[in-house]
């Protein structure tokens, strides 16, 4: 990224650094979350069948050729659901971690810059609306606007945000206090250019903590919501709606299609929480791995 | 301890105005007219119609009508449900013992089992322990729903030992049928306390004043019990009321998932069919219930840790 970066280790390729840093554990879930976002991009091409077809006459049908995964409820292909349920599944997360981590940021870095009463007011106001459970609002909201995955993306990112803005107000003000930002300032530099250019960028490690963390739980709220019938509508296949369609399946002794959904959204949580805590080293499984560390590149790029 | 509590009383008040702020301006917010909304779009006769325009205040103006609602609610008044025809208080009340029965079950799982395994895993060093730690580490990434479809795929279906739908009669029956659904519930919660009550036990074991107690000669269990565990339950009791307040939110999955009749299920019924008064009144008392269980932590755990109350936190 920057001459500064590489030549603070030295003699480090890019490959074992960061394989140092993720440990197998990290690799292992860096794989799976890497095969997920492909899965996302060319998951309804790759499926054998139209996830959508379904035969009747071979519901809750066992594994055979050509269909390794068997039919669920309906006769359709299982495997083709999975699949071509990825990309619903994981777009939804990532549009609420976007939108929560973004306005979070942008939130707490303005309310640290203009400091004094505004500052107050934002705390005070963050720490009242920290209240409102994600899935409750994502159930007043779609009642009132429709049901859909947009409105259950804007009121998960909506219930999230206190808890990014808080978190990021934190470090924004730790950093704030620090000797660059005054050198900055007395060099001159806006403060648009100081934060956008510097403080932010500095922030770049814990708000890569953040998303991976409010993306496992946006997609298991999400997930919840699509479960009830308020995100996204049932026959277009996602893993929140496999699991409640497989539900009759599960009373009849047929799991696969609930377990196999379920499983798909456990795995992925926990691949991307691994990841971003071997990333940030949050410290939680011993500090393995060692802490990402962004440059510190004060005065050197104004 | 007076001070904080004023302190906290007072946040919680300014809490809940807030978040019923944000209950009723939803419907101000929503596409199309109020009434519309508030209808779901139901064609009505214009008496109901005139009915629900006095019962709302529609022709007042925006903060008038929020006074209005919030003291009818505060007084118990919801207002009516438009699919059921009845009263939404009367509606929540016959649900939400339900509701409270569960998420006091699964709280009481998460304390017990929480505290008990996180114990034993900070205890007993080796096989035990790995197990405890692999095994929490799995639950803690199971969300309640997918937890209570497995639990019914093996406990109910497989083997048969617990219904897997409704309520059930009768005392026993009622703890019966609600088994089920209080360890789906509390499964990744109680995973979690395990997990803190063994860090936090394991740290207390091996401070100074543990080593002092047990060097004057103090037996383990009591030193484990009045030195470890006392100064360990401050986390513990934290996590545990913010737990039991996530579970009042989550109980909806729950309860959906195996038929129960509580306020959760039927806050996602009348949000499908857009029965708004419902949806409101709903929210409102599960956020109420959510931000009281909270501050109910947070008050516990200053109780424990007298530090807190003279901390930072406004």
């Amino acid at each position: 990224m920057s001459a500064i970066g590489t030549a603070v280790r030295p003699g480090a390729g890019p490959g074992t650094r960061w394989r140092g840093r993720l440990g197998p554990l990290g690799v292992v879930a860096a794989a799976i979350v890497v095969a997920a976002i492909v899965l996302a991009i060319l998951g309804p091409t790759l499926t054998p069948h139209d996830p959508n077809a379904s035969d009747l006459s071979r519901a809750f049908a066992p594994p055979e050729a050509g269909h390794p995964l068997g039919y669920d409820g309906q006769g359709r292909d299982l495997l083709s659901r999975l699949l071509a349920g990825a990309r619903t599944s994981l777009i939804g997360p990532l549009a609420v971690v976007a939108l929560a981590v973004t306005a979070g940021t942008a939130v707490a870095v303005a309310a640290v810059w203009a400091g004094g009463w505004v500052d107050s007011l934002v705390s005070a106001v963050l720490e009242v609306v920290f209240a409102f459970p994600g899935v409750l609002l994502a159930m007043l909201v779609a009642a009132l606007f429709g049901a859909g995955l947009q409105a259950a993306v804007l009121a998960l990112s909506v219930a999230y945000l206190p808890y990014t803005a808080r978190l990021l107000r934190s470090a924004a003000l730790t950093e704030r206090e620090k000797p660059y930002i005054r050198a900055l300032e007395v060099q001159g530099a806006s403060g648009m250019t100081i934060c956008l250019r510097h403080l932010v960028p500095n922030l770049a490690p814990l708000i890569a903590v953040q998303a991976t963390l409010f993306f496992g739980y946006a997609m298991v709220d999400l997930a919840i919501i699509s479960f009830f019938g308020l995100g996204v509508r049932p026959p277009s296949p996602d893993w929140g709606v496999m699991i409640a369609g497989g539900q009759s399946g599960v009373l009849q002794g047929y799991p696969a299609e609930s377990l196999l959904a379920g499983a798909c959204i456990v795995v992925l949580v926990v691949a991307v929480n691994i990841l971003g805590e071997r990333l940030g080293g949050t410290g939680a499984t011993g500090g393995r791995g060692g802490r990402l560390r962004w440059p510190r590149r004060w005065g050197a790029r104004s | 301890m007076a001070g904080y509590l004023a302190r906290r009383a007072a946040m919680l008040l300014v809490t809940l105005l807030v978040s019923s702020f944000l209950v009723f301006t939803g419907v101000t917010l929503a596409p199309g007219d109020p009434l519309a909304t508030l209808s779901g779009n139901r064609s009505l006769p214009p008496e109901t119609v005139a009915v629900l325009r006095e019962r709302y205040h529609l022709d007042d103006p925006f903060l008038v009508r929020y006074v209005a609602w919030l003291g009818d609610a505060v007084r118990g008044d919801l207002g009516v449900s438009i699919a059921q025809r009845q009263d939404v208080s009367d509606l929540i009340a016959s649900r939400a013992g339900t509701t409270a029965a569960l998420v006091l079950y699964a709280s009481a799982i998460v304390v017990a089992a929480g505290v008990g395994f996180g114990l034993l895993a900070a205890l007993r060093p080796g096989i035990v322990d790995s197990m405890v730690v692999a095994g929490t580490a799995a639950a803690v990434a199971v969300p309640p729903f997918i937890a209570a479809i497995v639990l019914i795929a093996v406990f109910a279906v497989a083997l048969d030992w617990f219904p897997a739908f409704g309520t059930g009669s009768g005392l026993l029956g009622q703890i019966r049928h609600l088994t089920l659904p209080a360890f789906a519930l509390a499964a990744a919660s109680t995973a979690a306390v395990a997990r803190v009550t063994r860090t936090a036990v394991r740290e207390e074991l091996g401070r100074e004043h543990v080593q002092t107690a047990v060097s004057r000669g103090i037996s383990y269990p009591a030193v484990v019990r009045r030195h470890a565990l006392r100064n360990a339950a401050v986390p513990i009791a934290t996590l545990a009321g913010m737990s039991t307040a996530s579970m009042i939110a989550l109980a909806a999955v729950v309860e959906r998932v195996f038929g129960l009749n509580g306020l959760g299920a039927y806050l996602v019924n009348a949000a499908l069919s857009k029965d708004i008064a419902v949806v409101q009144g709903i929210c409102l008392v599960l956020v109420t219930a959510f931000v009281l269980v909270n501050t109910l932590g947070d008050v516990v755990a200053a109780a424990l840790d007298p530090r807190i109350t003279l901390g930072r936190r406004a």
